[in-house]
């Protein structure tokens, strides 16, 4: 079991292989339920994958996951399912589907996973959409929307089902200093309103700084430091620190 | 012989991947909605593609059998020949074949893209099971199509031969009808139609096999689109032999 009943994620010496390549290697980590924690490293270093890996998209060669207070590792599709609806995915380039408009992007899974009637769902939708700025956009395709709009419409996406814990891929990347600024106000609007546990990969130090509770940072697949802005600014790890003073 | 073991691999691995398509049509829940979404996709988007390439590979073949059918005083065979040719062979390959490139090439580059741009882990985080909700429906739109794209290419195979054989003969709609159909028994036209779900299974099967499967990001896309188009070709060509055994088999009067 996960130790304390406050931590949302945690990751228990977790290691994770791609043949020869040692992604991760022994990582062990938590997320409280309400904090903010930002994955920070170099390209290559295991972020993403630690993400897929919490969504059980992938499966870690060994070591446990818990997604609260839930070992996720080995679960069968069928079990990962009541687990999955927890958690809210931000992918890198938001991964709308490109032949749904964003109206039915989002009512995907609210037609799949709720039992809300058409009006409650139009409803939903609608509100969400707002919450992003794209109020007035759900008739669109994602084809005919800006970068930063994309990314605001797949977090509408991701926060739709009002998840306990949001996984962000590289929410600013590619977006002007404005609109990836807009992006940390509605991930901290969110967070601010229902409490949210959040684990944000990112390359953006200066927006990590803005949002996050925790600093993690991985090297080579090892979790070089973790614990406050601060504490990794003074971790022993040369990595982190120049990571941090960027 | 490393390409043969290496050949096996690949036929037990899309064997593997057809299978699942089958269990996982026949379990709920059943993706309605998502099959007449590639219904609407694989069907009326290529019913243009198959009356107008029927409708010229009838006047075609007319023109060609024409010269020879009055060398030997079998002018009036002409739209038996036709018909025959068309519902029996001609429409079923060919209309199997056009797809293959239209609708295979199609289902390769969009899943493969979708698998590159991470839409089929979104859809995985979403609780949804994307084979059921990506594969199966193509596959079952390619199977239910495909006959009824053939009945459009026969038709219209017909039609072209008419029109052909009506501007040089001034041959009567009537009698070319009656002349087309004279000879023509249920089973040369049920069987070889039917056959044609094999193909659509076939498209849609290999076609997503590519797409669904690969890894290799944004190259992938091409890749899968041409193996798409190219082994399901091939693929639909071997079937036909096979299945053509079977019918003469089990209808030995459809037999020539």
């Amino acid at each position: 079991m996960s130790a304390s009943p406050n931590i949302a994620v945690q990751f228990k010496n977790v290691t994770k292989a791609f043949g020869e390549t040692r992604v991760l290697n022994n990582v062990s980590f938590h997320v409280e339920q309400g904090q903010v924690l930002c994955l920070l490293g170099r390209s290559g270093t295991g972020k993403s994958v630690t993400l897929k890996i919490m969504m059980a998209l992938m499966c870690p060669d060994s070591g446990e996951v818990w997604v609260d207070h839930e070992n996720v590792v080995g679960r069968s599709e069928n079990d990962l399912s009541h687990v999955r609806r927890k958690l809210g995915y931000l992918f890198q380039d938001a991964a709308l589907f490109d032949s749904y408009t964003l109206n039915e992007n989002l009512a995907l899974p609210l037609r799949r996973l709720t039992k809300k009637s058409k009006g409650e769902i139009d409803e939903t939708i609608h509100r969400a959409l707002t919450s992003v700025g794209l109020g007035s956009d759900g008739a669109k395709y994602p084809s005919a929307l800006s970068g930063g709009m994309r990314k605001r419409a797949g977090l509408a996406r991701a926060i739709i089902l009002e998840p306990k814990i949001l996984l962000a891929d590289e929410p600013s990347s590619g977006l002007d200093l404005i609109t990836a600024s807009e992006i940390h106000e509605l991930l901290l609007g969110f967070k601010k309103e229902h409490g949210t546990a959040m684990i944000v990969v990112t390359h953006d130090v200066h927006g990590a700084r803005r949002i996050a509770d925790r600093i993690a940072v991985l090297d080579k697949g090892d979790l070089v430091a973790f614990g406050s802005f601060d504490e990794v600014a003074r971790s022993e790890s040369q990595v982190a620190r120049r990571l941090i003073m960027v | 012989m490393l390409w043969l073991e290496k050949l096996f691999e690949f036929v037990g691995r899309v064997g593997i991947f057809g299978a699942r398509v089958i269990v996982d049509a026949v379990q709920p829940p059943f993706e309605f909605d998502q099959v007449s979404r590639q219904l609407a996709e694989v069907g009326n988007k290529s019913i243009a593609l198959i009356v107008v390439s029927g409708f010229a590979l009838g006047a075609v073949m007319t023109l060609h059998t024409r010269n020879t059918l009055v060398t030997f005083g079998a002018a009036a065979m002409i739209p038996a020949v036709q018909a025959v040719s068309f519902f029996v062979e001609i429409g079923p390959l060919v209309a199997g074949l056009l797809l293959a490139g239209r609708v295979g090439s199609g289902i390769g580059a969009v899943l493969s893209n979708m698998r590159a741009s991470e839409q089929i882990d979104a859809i995985e985080s979403l609780s949804i099971d994307s084979f059921k909700f990506l594969v199966v429906p193509r596959v079952l739109a390619c199977v239910i199509a495909l006959p009824i794209l053939t009945l459009f290419m026969d038709f219209a195979g017909l039609v072209g031969g008419f029109m052909s054989e009506a501007l040089t003969s001034h041959i009567p709609l009537q009698l070319y009808l009656n002349r087309a159909f004279d000879n023509l028994q249920w089973s040369n036209f049920v069987a070889p139609t039917l056959k044609t779900t094999v193909f659509g299974f076939i498209i849609g099967a290999v076609s997503s096999y590519f797409g669904y499967t690969t890894d290799k990001g944004a190259k992938g896309v091409g890749e899968a689109a041409t193996n798409s188009v190219v082994i399901s070709s091939l693929f639909i060509i071997v079937a036909d032999v096979l299945l053509i055994k079977c019918i003469f088999f089990l209808f030995p009067d459809t037999a020539i």
